[in-house]
């Protein structure tokens, strides 16, 4: 299923554009330069990357742990030792890359309800259907792709320890 | 509750995000019991409660003669104690002359204009803090008691609605927060179930009194959402929706928070 179209590949090579000569003001919503890199759902899983190349999972770890990027402690726990406040809405972290493919993982990330229309795992690259966004936020989605697949890459590198693998 | 098998349809859709389950009545904690002994402690003793602070400053307020009417709220309906007893766990209620509901800040600012003819209080102003945490006051105690007024049904389940509408970049609802993950930890701090029997508070946070609007635009920025103006249909409705929600809780004003 491709999910965004031809269309917003051409919008965003005319953002590409027309941004250096500040034009994004004329182009009236300028919300709209922030277009969003195409990306192809299969399955539970978007399979390649968003940027192209794989992500850092050293700056993927940074964003996780920092609760004005990423926000993921506030709901999630993990191996973080030297993070005090862990939020207990959702599972741990621990052991990510070991129950989800990159490809489940990206999906995951980029748009959770659409696996689970009910949960509170926000989307972190959607930018429409969105309902009285903060005007600060408006038409920029939580991660940039790059940093999307930062955290992609330092999700996978957390495995399952031998005693963790023996819950059922 | 019970009542909302026979909504119209369309309020039905409206507010049918999911299946969600309300909390049930057994299940219901003030947001005080969510708090640590200590905050606990100086909410339960007026001594140290700095919101009965703001209730005496209401109680000066209540008999300062104001407006070109030249009288005090004192002058019409005498002793607080006696008059407001039971009204901010009666409201939001149906207002005739405005045709719509307000809630208690909106009669103290309707009187302000139209019985003392003098110009309305700012929304979190000293005054209209005061004198509604000195209202408030005056129901300590008792059970909040929506009133059972027709004409206040549409107005309670469009706050339902908004009550389970997903806001903002993260996309939340506040039931997401407040009715499937109460009781667990966002971060640092516990979800209350979002009970506003405590209002206008005391919050640590803002070492300052507040109005239950400003603790409800705290919640949608967090969510990176446009919070709603102070005083907007939205605010009336969605407190339409939480008195619903809390009746038969003990009005607990002034609140200490953290
Ligand atoms: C507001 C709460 C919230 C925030 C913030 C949040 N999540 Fe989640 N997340 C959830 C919930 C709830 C689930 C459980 C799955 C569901 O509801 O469908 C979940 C599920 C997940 C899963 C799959 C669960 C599993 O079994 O391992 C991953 C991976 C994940 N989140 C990663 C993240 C990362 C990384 C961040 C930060 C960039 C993040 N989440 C931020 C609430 C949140
Ligand atoms: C992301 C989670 C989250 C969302 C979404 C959220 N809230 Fe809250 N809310 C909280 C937390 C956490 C607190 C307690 C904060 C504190 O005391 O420090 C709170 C406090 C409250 C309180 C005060 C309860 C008390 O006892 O003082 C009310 C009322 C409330 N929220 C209503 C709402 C409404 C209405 C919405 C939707 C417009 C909403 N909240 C959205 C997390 C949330
Ligand atoms: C000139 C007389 C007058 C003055 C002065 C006055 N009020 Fe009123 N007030 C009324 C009347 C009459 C009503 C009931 C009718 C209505 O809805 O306006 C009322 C209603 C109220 C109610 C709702 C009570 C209920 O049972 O529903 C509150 C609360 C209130 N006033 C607060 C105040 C405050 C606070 C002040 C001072 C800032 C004040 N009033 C000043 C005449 C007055």
């Amino acid at each position: 299923m491709r999910m965004t179209g031809s269309r917003s590949r051409r919008l965003k090579s005319l953002a590409r554009r027309w941004a250096l000569a500040g034009l994004c003001l004329a182009l009236a919503p300028c919300a709209h330069a922030a277009v969003l890199a195409p990306f192809e759902v299969a399955g539970d899983a978007i399979p390649q990357s968003l940027t192209g190349d794989k992500g850092d999972p050293a700056r993927g770890r940074a964003i996780v742990v920092d609760r004005q990027k990423g926000l993921c402690l506030l709901c999630h726990s993990g191996p973080f030792a030297e993070q005090r406040f862990q939020g207990d809405i959702a599972p741990s972290l621990e052991g990510a890359g070991s129950r989800w493919s990159e490809g489940q993982l990206r999906l995951r990330l980029v748009d959770a309800p659409r696996l689970n229309r009910d949960t509170s795992m926000p989307s972190y690259y959607r930018i429409d259907g969105l309902n009285r966004v903060a005007p600060a936020f408006k038409g920029k989605p939580v991660l940039e792709a790059q940093q999307i697949e930062d955290v992609v890459a330092f999700l996978a590198s957390l495995r399952e320890t031998p005693t963790a693998q023996e819950k059922p | 509750m019970r009542a909302q098998w026979i909504l119209p349809a369309c309020v039905m859709l409206l507010a049918a995000n999911s299946a969600r389950a309300e909390i049930p009545l057994h299940e219901r904690k003030s947001g005080a019991e969510f708090m640590s002994p200590q905050t606990q402690a100086m909410q339960a003793d007026d001594v140290s409660n700095p919101g009965m602070l703001a209730a005496l400053d209401g109680e000066a307020f209540w008999k300062q003669k104001a407006g070109a009417a030249n009288k005090a709220c004192a002058d019409c309906h005498g002793p607080a104690e006696e008059s407001m007893k039971g009204v901010s766990a009666r409201y939001p209620a149906f207002n005739a002359s405005a045709s719509k509901p307000i809630d208690v800040q909106g009669q103290v600012n309707q009187c302000r204009s139209e019985r003392q003819q003098a110009a309305p209080f700012r929304f979190e102003s000293r005054e209209l803090l005061a004198l509604t945490t000195y209202i408030g006051l005056q129901s300590r105690g008792m059970p909040v008691s929506p009133p059972d007024d027709e004409r206040l049904t549409l107005f309670r389940e469009r706050g339902k609605a908004l009550f389970n509408q997903r806001l903002g970049q993260l996309n939340f609802s506040c039931a997401h927060c407040h009715e499937d993950n109460w009781g667990r930890k966002l971060g640092s701090a516990p979800i209350p179930q979002a009970h506003a029997n405590s209002y206008p508070i005391y919050r640590l946070e803002w070492q300052d009194v507040g109005s239950l609007q400003r603790r409800l635009r705290n919640c949608m920025t967090g969510v990176r959402a446009e919070a709603y103006s102070y005083g907007s249909p939205e605010f009336i409705e969605l407190e339409l929706f939480l008195a619903a929600r809390a009746r038969g809780m003990s009005v607990e004003t002034p609140g200490v928070r953290p």
